[in-house]
């Protein structure tokens, strides 16, 4: 009995829609955002993810719009990733309803500004988003680095003193993606997600790589996550948030059941 | 949510829930939970003016945020004896950081005086917090965890015993009464989460939140009567 792991569906929004890419590709639309969350909700996801992939600013205030739509109907946590990049932008997305944020582009070019988030809204409303990618060759101990713009550009920055700095800069939780794996169907990279979680003292997010439940099982129970998050299993209604669950509680985590 | 004060044209006067605005952070999930469950004649006002809050049928203290500055907040924003005056008798209801903000004292930011509404203190985890097994546990303690209700409550209505409720803090209250305990949670220890005395009870964690439950809590809330028990 105690603390339960997390299930969190993750909603790509661009300019209002929400779509998955496959290897950031073949974009296929998966319907309202709002019409989404609410089906996750009742479905019992335990928290929401957004995030917001779209290009311009313009397109930001739809998103602003869509959290509060949400937000007035699900009662559950939201978080809201994506284009980051000011305590003006964390404060719009507080205050429409998001109760964390997710910050990565704009962590990796200025730590501070994770500093400077995390004293003036709260480390409990902090997300640093993670992408990264297995840099050691074969036979070499694993080692991985961080990269940004989709996975394109690497950082030089090591994954796992990256995230220990961002904790002792103020984050409150990590959402951990490996760019291997992302949108691959192959499961979590749990070399990765272990190292990270046992590196840091705030809870991990499981991101990247989730084609079947066992995935899901597999990232708590070997990658020591603390929650995990998918889209295209949930999106696309392969499976439901309620089956995830009762494997994951089948496999012996505890779980929260509705 | 409205600002409306005094609406002559309201034939039955609406009841008021107030939700303290103090400069913490965004209200909108309280208020809109609140209106949720609210029927056609409550009213809820998120607020900072302490003749709303002194008029209003009931209170509700939210906080997010550190310990320090919410309590600095109260003061500068002149809300601390509002929040007093409505303790005092009203139907009072504190969320997260609100709790703590009404214990003695609060060990955050380097210790911190709080109102001192329950004896007692906030404490933190730590850093190389363990579970009952020796095993590491994250802090902060986010997630849904299973509340145990230790008494019988208005505020515990129509909620199942051992119900999931979204938390997220890296402090937590220990009084030094233990008959103000109302619920308890397990996190490497069995740790005070919800506090009842008289007219006020206090929540650790987040009903606006924790989907049906905590609906329901707030549901109550906006039912009781200020008394203790059923």
């Amino acid at each position: 009995m105690g603390l339960a792991k997390r299930i969190i569906p993750c909603l790509d929004v661009d300019n209002g829609r929400v779509v998955k890419g496959v290897q950031f590709l073949d974009i296929r639309d998966a319907g309202d955002p709002v019409e989404v969350a609410k089906r996750y909700n009742e479905q019992g996801a335990d928290e929401i993810t957004f995030l917001d992939i779209t290009a311009s600013s313009d397109d930001r205030e739809t998103t602003v719009h869509m959290v509060e739509a949400i937000a007035s109907q699900v009662f559950i946590p939201l978080t809201v990733g994506g284009g980051i990049r000011t305590c003006e932008d964390i404060r719009r997305m507080l205050n429409a309803g998001a109760d964390k944020v997710g910050i990565n582009t704009a962590a990796v070019f200025n730590p501070e500004f994770v500093r400077e988030a995390a004293q003036r809204f709260g480390s409990q409303c902090i997300v640093v988003a993670i992408d990264a990618k297995k840099v050691s060759d074969k036979g070499e101990s694993d080692r991985w680095e961080i990269f940004t713009h989709g996975g394109r550009k690497p950082t030089g920055l090591d994954a796992i003193e990256w995230a220990k700095k961002m904790v002792e800069y103020g984050a409150g939780e990590i959402l951990l993606t490996s760019m291997d794996r992302d949108g691959t169907k192959n499961g979590f990279d749990l070399g990765l997600t272990c190292a990270i979680s046992e590196a840091v003292h705030v809870p991990v997010i499981a991101s990247g790589g989730v084609g079947n439940l066992d995935h899901l099982v597999d990232g708590v129970l070997e990658g020591k996550a603390d929650a995990v998050l998918a889209a295209s299993i949930f999106h696309f209604a392969e499976y439901s948030i309620q089956e995830a669950k009762e494997r994951m509680m089948a496999a012996g985590i505890e779980m929260r059941m509705s | 949510m409205t600002n409306v004060k005094n609406d002559r044209k309201n034939v039955v006067k609406k009841s008021v829930v107030a939700v303290i605005d103090y400069g913490m952070g965004n209200l909108h999930s309280v208020a809109k939970a609140l209106e949720h469950v609210a029927d056609e004649n409550t009213e809820v006002i998120v607020t900072s003016d302490p003749q709303i809050i002194d008029s209003a049928d009931r209170v509700l203290l939210p906080g997010v945020g550190a310990i320090r500055d919410c309590i600095g907040e109260m003061h500068r924003t002149g809300l601390v004896p509002s929040i007093r005056k409505a303790m005092a008798d009203k139907p009072f209801l504190a969320i997260c950081v609100g709790i703590q903000s009404l214990m003695s004292h609060s060990e955050e930011n380097e210790g911190v005086a709080c109102l001192d509404h329950f004896k007692g203190n906030a404490l933190f985890f730590g850093n190389q917090h363990k579970d009952h097994d020796g095993s590491k546990l994250k802090v902060p303690h986010m997630g849904w965890n299973q509340v145990k209700q230790t008494i019988k409550h208005p505020l515990w209505e129509d909620i199942p015993d051992q119900a999931r409720f979204y938390f997220v803090h890296s402090f937590y209250v220990v009084p030094e009464n233990k008959d103000e305990v109302a619920g308890t949670c397990d996190y490497g220890l069995e740790f005070c989460v919800a506090l009842a005395r008289d007219n006020v009870f206090a929540v650790q964690f987040h009903p606006e939140k924790s989907h049906k439950d905590g609906l329901q809590l707030y549901k109550n809330f906006l039912n009781w009567d200020g008394k203790p028990s059923l």
